[in-house]
């Protein structure tokens, strides 16, 4: 491959990538320092994980140097960028809790730094092993049903008895072998798959075969059958385990893929009516929608009660202003769920808004790298495969954050590659292998026309 | 589809800009709002984190900060306990902060502007960052004998140094220990406060500054100055003087504490009506030198004015728009006259000061966190409320209430006292407050002290002469050092 690179004078930008990922790691490492040396503890123990995480980050360097030459250069660092800082406030918040616990004369609590350094470690191998088991994303099109039935079927897991878990009021977790996971979020994945795939043989058949209803354009029931179905299935099952972020999440999904596949406006705009219809109703008729939505407009009204996770939140992102407490110095583990939900308000306070934003904005550009991946690829697929995974980043970004910032209602999902929680970063760094595997193809120079163009020199 | 992704693309940033948007505005805009909101934690939890300074006499602490190992890092504390609770307050992380701790709060905790540069020097020395301090006015000696003088019962005691208005002492009884209240275990902290809270003897009302009473004849000193300001009257005219005296209009009348006249042919002088308390001299003298020039002398005082000392004082009432009965008793201090401790003391300090009255403060100094002086208080006059003259024709008239009238309790061997003493009436079935205002010594007053016993401190038989003067004349001698 890089024979290639070398023939047709085609900058991979891997060193760029070296670069980058340095960076990445030191800035983990110098955030961790800072919280040891603010809070006056040492964890030598720490220092062993980060270096293993920091050889791992290497390894999947080097595999994709030698499966995807052309990949990307900046959405792999940006990932374990995030992933570093996400692990210095875990470790900030594990410390935190081991001084409460000392303070209260209770036995100290296992960090959980180390249990996440484990899942990125195991997310970091899933990573690598995606990039060498799929050589092509288009083979991944010849899954699409597989992927539909397995989304379903993850997404079914938790309702079945014994292997189901109610954490914090949902029903999100499996038990497997002693540890928790949350099939969901791998279905997110699976359903991306099966979407993209679904859409790419029906989209022409979608936009331009219509019966009139209502006097609008509709598609055939044959075509959207199966598609309505699958959505139906998983709101569904998310409704019956009270998450009401992954339905927001899988709706947006669905409206965004619907809309690049047919390329017409009124999927949006049927889609968001459906989304405020169906928002009123779930308002109307589940309690526990009717408090979330409440607790946005009036967090104030019960800021002991059903409000103090957000007013909590909004403190701590007052408490840290415009430069943040620095590292170690705040008190974000007054937050509830300070590690998951609401790790944007504990970086927001010791990291200030420059923080704050400097996060936002490497997501913003993993979100335009991705698209950019998503539009330079040469086929249906990998366009909307791409486009979908992006969607699934951007907009839980923003769903989850945009919650425990009382931008929208909170609805609780994790944030991507930072929060606390191993099917989450699992499912993000399968993500992320699909859409550095479609921006090598993207960026690989195109055979067919480069020795055309050889044979003409 | 390109555009397609395009667009979604737009979106997503959009999105993303959104949450940028929202969050400078919490943390910018929002953020002082927020971090004012009762119940935020994080404010208190960073106050107690830094060394708090201290509340300071001459150099012994009345409150200082110990660390401690749990999470408030420091424990504040007051080793001299209930005696100075109205002068330092207390400082709760349920309940904030009152008193000095309260209102001088930003010296305390260090956020003072007044800390720039030690803050700065805190920064590039790596140094803990720590509060300032603030040194009291009070004299020990004079706030313990006042203190232990009520012994308990209700009332107020305030001194001050006529000259400056330095606040010498400033008691309330009955008192609170506030180290309870400032504990760091907040179920203690609450089930004190509402016992406290409860208690129908109020503890934690700062009686001297916030309880205004009848002041009774305290308040005949106001009248008095009054009349000698008129120019129509002096220490030595003839005033009426009956056992009884009838009010125009009504058909009530006033008659003198001690069922008698004041003198020879119900006749006495402004001197001897004063000596004696005589109701009915004081009752004919405000009607004929009328309302209003008793309400223009109060005010000059300091009454219809709030003070912060720096604690705001409740405001002393003199009524406006009286007819004559009012004015009558009015002028003896009845009716709808309210006066504080503190005011009472203040006509005492415009007389012993030549008639210039002093603005009462409690801080003499801010110190830094190395106990350097970064300010001094500068004494302010608030108002010339009497003439040089008539202030020494006043004080005179005061010594004599005390050698030979009225206020024999007050009296202290080898100095001159000045003083009124005061028995305001309530409402019928209650029994009376008992009053003592006076100074020392009459040349060169020292000190300035006025004594309340609310109902008496509970005595069956009240008189300003037998409950309040022996208070006074305790925390005189403390200030005297006699």
């Amino acid at each position: 491959m890089t024979e290639l690179a070398l023939k047709y004078r085609v900058s991979t930008r891997r060193s760029a990538e070296l670069g980058l990922l340095v960076g990445a790691w030191l800035l983990g490492v110098f955030a961790w320092v800072l919280v040891d040396s603010a809070t006056g503890s040492s964890s030598f123990g720490g220092w062993t994980s980060l270096v293993s995480a920091g050889v791992l980050m290497l390894i999947a360097h080097s595999v994709i140097r030698w499966q995807v030459p052309f990949a990307d250069p900046i959405i792999f660092p940006i990932a374990c960028a995030l992933n570093m800082l996400g692990l210095a406030m875990i470790h900030r918040l594990d410390i935190a809790n081991a001084v409460r616990a000392q303070a209260n004369g209770s036995p100290k609590p296992t960090p959980d730094v180390y249990l996440q350094i484990t899942w990125m470690a195991i997310g970091l191998v899933i990573f690598m092993g995606v990039l060498i088991s799929v050589q092509d994303h288009r083979r991944l099109q010849r899954l699409t049903w597989t992927a539909g039935f397995t989304g379903i079927i993850l997404l079914f897991l938790p309702l079945l008895p014994f292997v189901g878990t109610v954490i914090n009021g949902a029903r999100l977790w499996i038990h497997v072998l002693g540890f928790t996971f949350q099939p969901g979020e791998i279905a997110k994945v699976a359903l991306t798959i099966f979407f993209a795939g679904f859409l790419v043989t029906r989209r022409h058949s979608l936009s331009l075969v219509q019966t009139q209803l209502f006097g609008i354009g509709v598609p055939r029931a044959k075509d959207v059958g199966p598609l309505v179905l699958t959505w139906v299935v998983a709101l569904m099952v998310l409704v019956l385990e009270r998450d009401l972020g992954t339905s927001l999440l899988f709706f947006g999904l669905f409206i965004v893929m619907l809309y690049v596949a047919t390329a017409r406006r009124s999927w949006v705009l049927i889609g968001t009516s459906l989304l405020a219809v169906g928002g009123y109703f779930a308002y109307l008729a589940f309690g526990h929608v009717r408090i979330r939505f409440d607790v946005w407009l009036h967090p104030f009204a019960d800021a002991s009660g059903n409000g103090f996770q957000i007013v909590q939140s909004l403190y701590g992102l007052a408490n840290g202003g415009l430069f943040g407490t620095g590292w170690g110095k705040g008190y974000p583990q007054l937050v509830p769920f300070a590690k998951t939900d609401f790790i944007t308000s504990a970086l927001g306070e010791e990291l200030g808004l420059a923080g704050l934003v400097a996060i936002l904005l490497m997501y913003a550009i993993l979100v335009e790298r991705g698209a950019r991946a998503a539009i330079a690829t040469r086929d249906p697929f990998g366009n909307l495969l791409a486009i979908g995974l992006t969607t699934v980043l951007g907009l839980q970004t923003f769903i989850v954050m945009g919650g425990v910032t009382r931008l929208i209602p909170l609805t609780g999902l994790t944030t991507p590659f930072l929060s606390y929680g191993g099917s989450s970063l699992v499912a993000n760094y399968l993500i992320l292998a699909i859409l550095v595997r479609v921006s090598n193809s993207a960026r690989q120079p195109d055979l067919t026309t480069a020795q055309a163009s050889d044979g003409e020199s | 589809m390109n555009r397609q992704i395009n667009r979604v693309t737009a979106g997503l940033i959009f999105l993303l800009l959104a949450l940028i948007a929202n969050v400078s505005f919490i943390q910018v805009f929002d953020a002082k709002s927020l971090r004012s909101q009762p119940g935020n934690q994080r404010v208190l939890l960073t106050e107690y984190s830094r060394e708090r300074g201290p509340i300071l006499l001459s150099s012994t602490p009345v409150a200082q900060s110990t660390a401690t190992k749990d999470a408030l890092k420091f424990l504040r504390s007051y080793p001299k306990g209930a005696a100075y609770a109205p002068v330092t307050g207390f400082y709760s992380m349920v309940y904030g902060a009152t008193g000095i701790e309260g209102r001088e709060n930003d010296v305390l905790a260090g956020n003072d502007s007044r800390f720039f540069v030690d803050r700065l020097q805190q920064m590039f020395a790596n140094r803990k960052p720590q509060g300032g301090a603030v040194r009291l006015t009070i004299n020990a000696d004079a706030q313990l004998a006042g203190f232990k003088a009520l012994n308990g019962r209700t009332g107020a005691v305030v001194a001050l140094d006529p000259t400056t208005g330095a606040i010498l002492a400033l008691v309330s009884s009955p008192s609170f220990d506030p180290n309870t209240l400032s504990s760091h275990d907040a179920k203690t902290i609450q089930e004190t406060y509402d016992v406290l809270n409860a208690d129908p003897n109020k503890p934690m009302l700062n009686r001297p500054l916030a309880m205004t009473l009848p002041p009774g004849s305290t308040f005949k000193l106001v009248t008095a100055a009054a009349a000698l300001e008129s120019g129509n009257f002096a220490a030595d005219s003839v005033l009426p003087g009956p056992a009884s005296l009838d009010l125009p209009q009504t058909s009530s009348s006033i008659g003198n504490w001690t069922g008698k006249a004041c003198g020879p042919d119900d006749k006495t002088t402004l001197k001897d009506a004063l000596a004696m308390s005589c109701n009915t001299a004081f009752a004919w003298l405000g009607m004929k030198i009328g309302a209003n020039a008793i309400e223009e002398q109060a005010k000059k005082f300091g009454f219809e004015s709030s003070f912060d000392v720096p604690m705001t004082a409740a405001t002393s009432h003199f009524p406006s728009n009286l007819n004559e009965p009012q004015t009558a008793m009015s002028a003896i201090g009845q009716y709808d006259v309210r006066a504080t401790a503190l005011q009472m003391a203040m006509v005492a300090a415009g007389i012993a000061n030549d008639g210039v009255v002093m603005q009462p403060y409690l801080v003499a100094q801010i110190l830094g966190p190395d106990l350097s002086v970064l300010q001094n208080t500068s004494p302010r006059a608030v108002s010339r409320a009497m003439s040089s003259e008539n202030a020494a024709i006043l004080r005179y008239m005061m010594v004599n209430v005390v050698s030979h009238g009225t206020g024999s309790n007050a009296r202290i061997a080898g100095v001159e006292v000045g003083g009124k003493t005061g028995t305001a009436e309530n409402a019928p079935g209650e029994s009376a407050h008992a009053w003592f205002v006076g100074l020392a010594p009459a040349q060169n007053s020292q000190v300035v002290v006025a004594v309340v016993l609310e109902h008496g401190g509970g005595a069956t038989e009240v008189s300003g002469n037998a409950l309040a003067a022996p208070i006074a004349r305790a925390v005189m001698r403390a200030v005297l050092g006699r």
